[in-house]
């Protein structure tokens, strides 16, 4: 295929993608406004008031940044995981495996259809935010930088985790038994500074403490880890998942027999 | 110039089926070609690995002369499929999944609605473009994916038993339209299961049967292997015993029916003079079945299961 027709599959990829989660919006984008909105109002607000200030800010105005990441990390995810699984469960993912598209685009354009419903709950949820606080963007390019790279990250590991699926509840067991727990356990709630030394060293190896500092930093300004160590952190391990799951489409693994 | 042309073509399935046991078969440019096989026969496996769903084991196969191994592109974009089983997104609109079917092959949107509004509309299926295609019925859904194997424009259209589930109406003004496509050119490769389509329809005709090919030629050539044809004939009155006549075979299938093995090329006047002189009075008188049915079973008899079975 030319370039120009490499692009146009792309393009039909993703606007696929992005009509699919707008037009089941009540399932896509609804929830997390809902969940998130809650978030504010018991943590930031109710409890908040009594916690005082974390890492030099009030309560509600700390935990923004990482509920924001956890609402882009859940939605990237969630949305590569049921659109490939569907697509798979119902066949129709050999419209793509009949034509003459490389396996590359198929996975390029899942990644961002994931990318665009991640981050455009994640605008949606920092415009909610504004409600109850004010952010201001200390470092913007960095704030970017680690919310497009943590989305591209989740929307390949929902890639993959759908690749191995055979049935709808292989969709729900990573979700729930990996990601809730990592991202809680992510400092999303409290800054990891509090904890014990052990506990500390255990929480440095989740990769989702590196996602919510970077973003925090680029937010609020401050971190608990080394920005450029999260950068890089987050940009390997993208680099890693991506040639994953290239290679699983190239062997078929889950899609050709 | 071939259209499709497969060389001792293998598949073992995980778990050990083999679906196909060494497959070779050459379609002419231009051909409405049968294949035909039982349930289980390896039909749809010989159509996946053609159309890059399933992973050949071993074996050659090429698409208008490239090369599936190291022409991949190029062959995908040779081929139109129509599956055996549904298989768009429920949910979508027609029209959208023509328009994203031709997105798939580099087809830009504004080339790629005009190709769908002509295909939807040769299919009957303009009025439904805006509907969601699980509010389809069973005929419709099967029309949308013949139009979803035509907007790219393919040489080759392949259909695995598309009128499988479609009333006789719908059949016949399916097999026109395929005819239609034939005369302007295109290649069809279809399989079924009602032997009087690929009669009525093809050309070119193969038999699989247990993943082995047991008779690749041309339909009329098949039929004047069938040698021997069967009559039944209805009798007024019950017999207890087939009576004599002369050289034909004949046996009583029950007291009031009567079956007659006639040779090609014998006349029947002597069956009914030594009826008549056995007062005998016959009712009516038919074929045992479609002729290409009885030839085809004969066939796939003789490759009864081996051991892998
Ligand atoms: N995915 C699979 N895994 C394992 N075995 C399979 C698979 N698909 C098909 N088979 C086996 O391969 C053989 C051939 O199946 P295939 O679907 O090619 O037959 P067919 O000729 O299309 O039959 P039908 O007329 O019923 O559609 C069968 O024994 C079937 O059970
Ligand atoms: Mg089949």
């Amino acid at each position: 295929m030319s370039w120009y027709q490499l692009w146009v599959a792309f393009g039909t990829i993703v606007v696929k993608e992005v009509r699919r989660f707008l037009r089941i919006w009540p399932q896509t984008l609804l929830p997390p406004a809902i969940t998130m909105t809650l978030y504010f109002v018991i943590f930031g607000n109710l409890i908040g008031r009594r916690i005082g200030e974390m890492g030099g800010f009030d309560y509600m105005q700390y935990i923004v940044p990482g509920l924001i990441m956890m609402s882009v990390i859940q939605n990237s995810y969630g949305n590569v995981v049921s659109s490939f699984f569907g697509t798979k469960f119902q066949h129709s993912i050999e419209e793509m495996l009949v034509s003459p598209m490389p396996n590359l685009v198929i996975l390029l354009g899942f990644i961002a259809g994931g990318m665009a419903r991640g981050l455009c709950v994640g605008l949606i949820v920092s415009l909610l935010a504004l409600f109850f606080t004010s952010l201001h963007m200390e470092h913007a390019w960095i704030t970017v930088l680690v919310v497009v790279l943590t989305s591209a990250l989740f929307s390949i590991g929902g890639f993959i985790n759908a690749i191995f699926a055979s049935k709808f509840d292989d969709i729900a067991i990573v979700p729930t038994f990996i990601l809730t727990p990592l991202t809680y356990l992510g400092g999303v709630f409290y800054s990891i500074d509090m904890l014990s030394d052990f506990w500390r060293g255990v929480s440095m190896l989740n990769p989702i403490v590196y996602m919510v500092n970077g973003f925090r930093y680029g937010v609020l300004g401050v971190s608990d880890v080394n920005v450029a160590a999260s950068l890089v952190t987050i940009a390997l391990m993208t680099l890693a998942l991506f040639c994953y799951a290239w290679w699983l489409l190239h062997r078929g693994v889950g899609i050709r027999q | 110039m071939t259209a499709l042309s497969i060389d001792n073509l293998r598949k073992t399935y995980k778990g050990g089926v083999q679906a196909l046991r060494g497959i070779s078969l050459e379609v002419e440019k231009g051909d409405f070609f049968a294949l035909l096989g039982p349930n289980g026969a390896g039909k749809s496996t010989a159509i996946g690995i053609i159309c890059s769903l399933v992973n050949k084991t071993s074996g050659q196969v090429k698409v208008a002369g490239y090369c599936l191994d190291r022409e991949r592109a190029q062959v995908r974009r040779q081929i139109g499929l129509v599956p055996q089983e549904f298989n768009f997104n429920q949910f979508e609109k027609v029209f959208d999944i023509l328009v994203t079917q031709a997105g798939f092959y580099g087809i830009p949107a504004w080339i790629a609605r005009e190709r769908a509004e002509h295909y939807l509309r040769r299919l009957g299926l303009w009025e439904k473009r805006d509907n969601a295609a699980r509010t389809l019925s069973g005929g419709m859904k099967r029309r949308l994916m013949i139009a979803r194997a035509l907007v790219h424009e393919p040489e080759v259209l392949i259909l695995d038993e598309p009128t499988a589930g479609v009333d006789i109406e719908l059949r016949r003004s399916m097999w026109e339209f395929l005819s239609e496509l034939n005369r302007r050119g295109k290649t069809i490769i279809l399989t079924t299961h009602y032997l009087e389509e690929a009669e009525s329809l093809c050309r070119g005709i193969a038999i699989i049967d247990h993943g082995v090919i047991v008779e690749n030629t041309n339909v009329r050539a098949l039929l004047e292997k069938l040698q021997v044809e069967t009559l039944v004939l209805d009798l007024a009155q019950p017999l207890s015993q087939a009576p004599e006549i002369g050289e034909f075979s004949i046996h009583l299938r029950d007291p009031r029916t009567l079956e007659v093995e006639v040779p090609r090329g014998t006349p029947i006047n002597e069956i009914f003079l030594e009826l008549a002189r056995h007062e005998i009075p016959v009712m009516s008188l038919r074929n045992k079945t479609n002729r290409l049915e009885e030839l085809f079973m004969r066939l796939v008899e003789q490759n009864l299961p081996g051991e892998q079975y």
